[in-house]
């Protein structure tokens, strides 16, 4: 609710756009829009709310680096370290650059239990690496990464981190600082905000050197007309700016702010704290009641967040979850959007449940007694 | 006339398994549209009565109490066909 009131009280008191106009509203807004971005900043220990950078989402995030960065400063000849494990959003952009400049991707192992295969990614980082990016926590296994373990090597060897934190920022303390990495991504929808507003971490000395994602709007500082030339002189905004054209999602960062305070009262380590609790109550009540289920990837609940990939012997992930959605319990399957992960696993598919601190024990004792009735129908 | 979009609200493809679609029906018109199904097609295996399996012209799928059919191995035309079969 609290999150939703904040949207609601901007839309009906401080509605406008920001940093356009000098009336009331505009100015109410910008307060609220630079207010997030502040919050946002010490939330993960950035030095400088300069370094928060408002995107739609961890999606759009990769692109902004892979596009702003990685089209201006990655040749042939240079490699960017993936890992399997990696979500397609931090793939694809980066598959996509390759083929416009032709540098090359090498992709990190992933053992069998879906922990990363840390000697592997370490060896392949080399003078050629310009960049390696992993993900902070899985979004298929839960496993969290040793990002600042990576980073250390990345920067030994002169390379970038990008870390993209969409599921960590939601469950786990981060500290940007703490963990040294250049560039870290999140998502609002997957931490009690709004869809469609997220943002990315980035050093500002990287931020300052970087050249716009999209061209309108804020990100302008001047465009001069020149008449004997006859086209215009553009001169770039400042960081983060410079990074956000067009009109943002105001409503979006008010309500991400929102969502964070209320995190911040909880504080993060609580709800990791109690993610876990509930991590170990589901896996041993889900082993111990169903005879058919089988857990996928690493069972070792000291190293995982509140995911659980699982499947039932004779049905597919879609069977699985639709047969709990009559029951109202609503879990993911497929892919999750991460298929080579699903390719180590030997999997076609998988059913995925996830926890919040918004669940209980006693929805994880219903969760296991519909599983069991689905294994025993 | 009536036409398979009369009963369904969406068809989206599955990822994973053998590239199948789930195909939903109009919240309104989930029950004629189970009712047609279950007069048309064979009644392979019931699961609690919330899943379904039913055989039709060869082609095994599973309808879900809730109004979602999983089909699976199958491309859209096929699927557009076995609809129109199953519900017109």
């Amino acid at each position: 609710m609290q999150v939703i009131d904040a949207i609601t009280n901007f839309y009906e008191a401080h509605n406008a756009n920001v940093h356009r106009a000098v009336h009331t509203l505009s100015q109410e807004a910008t307060e609220l829009h630079e207010d997030a971005r502040e919050k946002v900043a010490k939330f993960i220990n950035a030095k400088d709310a300069a370094e928060i950078v408002f995107v739609r989402g961890t999606t759009e995030a990769v692109n902004l680096v892979a596009y702003a960065w990685g089209l201006r400063n990655l040749k042939k000849g240079d490699e960017v370290l993936l890992s399997l494990m990696e979500h397609h959003s931090n793939i694809v952009p980066w598959e996509i650059i390759s083929k416009i400049t032709g540098f090359t991707i090498k992709y990190a192992k992933v053992n069998e239990d879906g922990t990363l295969d840390y000697e592997d990614f370490e060896s392949k980082f080399s003078s050629k690496t310009k960049l390696a990016s992993l993900s902070h926590v899985s979004n298929v296994s839960g496993v969290i990464n040793d990002v600042k373990r990576i980073a250390k090597v990345a920067h030994e060897h002169g390379s970038l981190m990008f870390v993209d934190g969409a599921q960590s920022v939601p469950h786990i303390p981060v500290d940007v600082r703490d963990l040294d990495v250049d560039f870290l991504a999140f998502s609002g929808h997957k931490m009690l905000g709004p869809t469609g507003i997220g943002a990315i971490y980035g050093k500002k000395t990287l931020l300052e050197t970087m050249e716009p994602f999209q061209g309108g709007g804020e990100m302008i500082k001047d465009v001069i007309f020149n008449q004997k030339i006859g086209s215009c002189g553009i001169y770039w905004n400042e960081p983060p700016w410079k990074f956000e054209a067009g009109t943002p999602n105001i409503c979006g960062s008010v309500g991400l702010m929102e969502a964070i305070k209320y995190l911040e009262n909880i504080g993060m380590s609580e709800v990791l704290k109690y993610e876990k609790m509930l991590t170990e109550y589901a896996v041993k009540t889900l082993q111990s009641c169903c005879t058919k289920l089988a857990l996928y990837g690493s069972s070792d609940h000291t190293i995982k967040c509140g995911i659980i990939p699982f499947g039932i012997v004779g049905l597919s992930s879609h069977d699985v979850a639709l047969f709990l959605d009559t029951y109202g319990i609503m879990i993911r399957s497929g892919f999750h959007c991460a298929q080579p992960l699903h390719q180590i696993f030997k999997l076609q598919s998988s059913a995925r449940a996830s926890f919040y601190i918004y669940n209980t024990r006693e929805e994880i004792d219903r969760f296991a007694k519909v599983l069991k009735e689905i294994e025993q129908s | 006339m009536l036409a398979i979009e009369d009963y369904i609200a969406r068809i989206e493809e599955t990822c994973g398994e053998d590239k199948g679609a789930i195909v939903t029906f109009k919240y309104d018109k989930k029950d004629e549209a189970i009712a047609k199904i279950r007069n048309k097609a064979q009644l392979k295996n019931s699961i609690s009565g919330i899943i379904l399996e039913f055989a039709f012209q060869g082609i095994s799928f599973r309808v879900f109490s809730s109004g979602k059919v999983i089909f699976r191995g199958i491309n859209k035309e096929a699927l557009r066909e076995i609809l129109a079969a199953l519900l017109l």
